[in-house]
């Protein structure tokens, strides 16, 4: 069951980032041009997330347990720390100079062919060669 | 349609799909998290699953002819390759993405995705400002 919701959610996810427009890093470099010919288009993808997830949130955290009966925990909130700091600043780097943040990155796999599995391969590497080299303290959990 | 209402639309998705992953597994939409604990091999099976149904809406896209975005090929593999790294490396290092961090994170009211968030945002910016308009800049500098 667990693997039949991820499915489901994982295409409604994907199908999200493809008519927002996130697929295209042309938008994306556009979004975050603010010095030039700015396009705001994509601050509504965010609004439109949020708006929706929000309310999820508020009953998770009344809950202990999801509706499939797994153990519900939410991230922690706080503290801030250096890695914090410093992995966001270099995945900003990232993002600003293709375009490409990890969601779109996978669903171009299938669509956007030798450019998207370059770009993907290399996030791989970077996820992959950053978790050797600094672990993180607690588990480590998806977010 | 209106981009700014189908943004909004496909962000709606986007959210909604964070809030029924919570809901049902307990898991957080964070798709540089899932993307780095499946590739590391952690058990669950439901991490495939969702990077399975982003890939097919990717698949899908491509069968019904929807075009590739020219940006992505555009950038150049060296390019790629670093951009991927950065992302890579900088959401292990800081524990997310635009999705773990931007949508769900800020859905969360965590002080460590805000934070994360503003950076890699502002971040991003200032890379497309110095890689689009820094010529104008180096320029007046050195004339």
């Amino acid at each position: 069951m667990r693997v039949l919701t991820a499915a489901l959610f994982g295409v409604i996810f994907g199908l999200g980032l493809l008519i927002s427009g996130m697929l295209d890093p042309d938008k994306v470099l556009g979004f975050l041009d603010v010095a030039g010919a700015w396009n705001p288009q994509l601050a509504f993808v965010m609004g439109g997330a949020i708006l929706a997830a929000f309310p999820a949130f508020l009953i998770a955290r009344r809950r202990t347990t999801t509706l499939l009966g797994e153990p519900l925990k939410l991230p922690d909130r706080w503290p801030l720390d250096r890695r914090l700091v410093i992995g966001s600043a270099l995945f900003g780097a990232g993002w600003g100079l293709a375009g490409v943040c990890p969601g779109p990155a996978i669903v171009l796999l299938g669509l956007a062919g030798a450019p998207a599995w370059i770009f993907a391969g290399a996030m791989l590497a970077g996820l992959l060669v950053a978790r050797t080299l600094a672990p993180a303290r607690a588990g480590g959990g998806d977010n | 349609m209106h981009p700014f209402l189908q943004s909004l639309i496909g962000g709606g998705l986007i959210g909604l799909a964070s809030a029924g992953l919570l809901l049902t597994n307990g898991r957080i939409a964070g798709i540089s998290g899932i993307l780095s604990n499946a590739a590391a091999l952690r058990p669950g099976l439901w991490r495939w699953a969702f990077l399975a149904g982003l890939v097919s809406v990717g698949v899908a896209a491509a069968w019904l002819r929807h075009p590739a975005p020219p940006a992505l090929a555009a950038s150049g593999t060296p390019l790629l390759i670093a951009a991927g790294l950065l992302v890579g490396v900088g959401t292990q290092l800081g524990n997310g993405c635009t999705s773990g961090h931007g949508v769900c994170g800020l859905s969360n009211l965590s002080a460590r995705s805000l934070t994360a968030t503003a950076i890699f945002m502002a971040v991003a910016g200032l890379t497309v400002f110095v890689t689009r308009h820094g010529g104008g800049l180096l320029a007046m500098v050195r004339p």
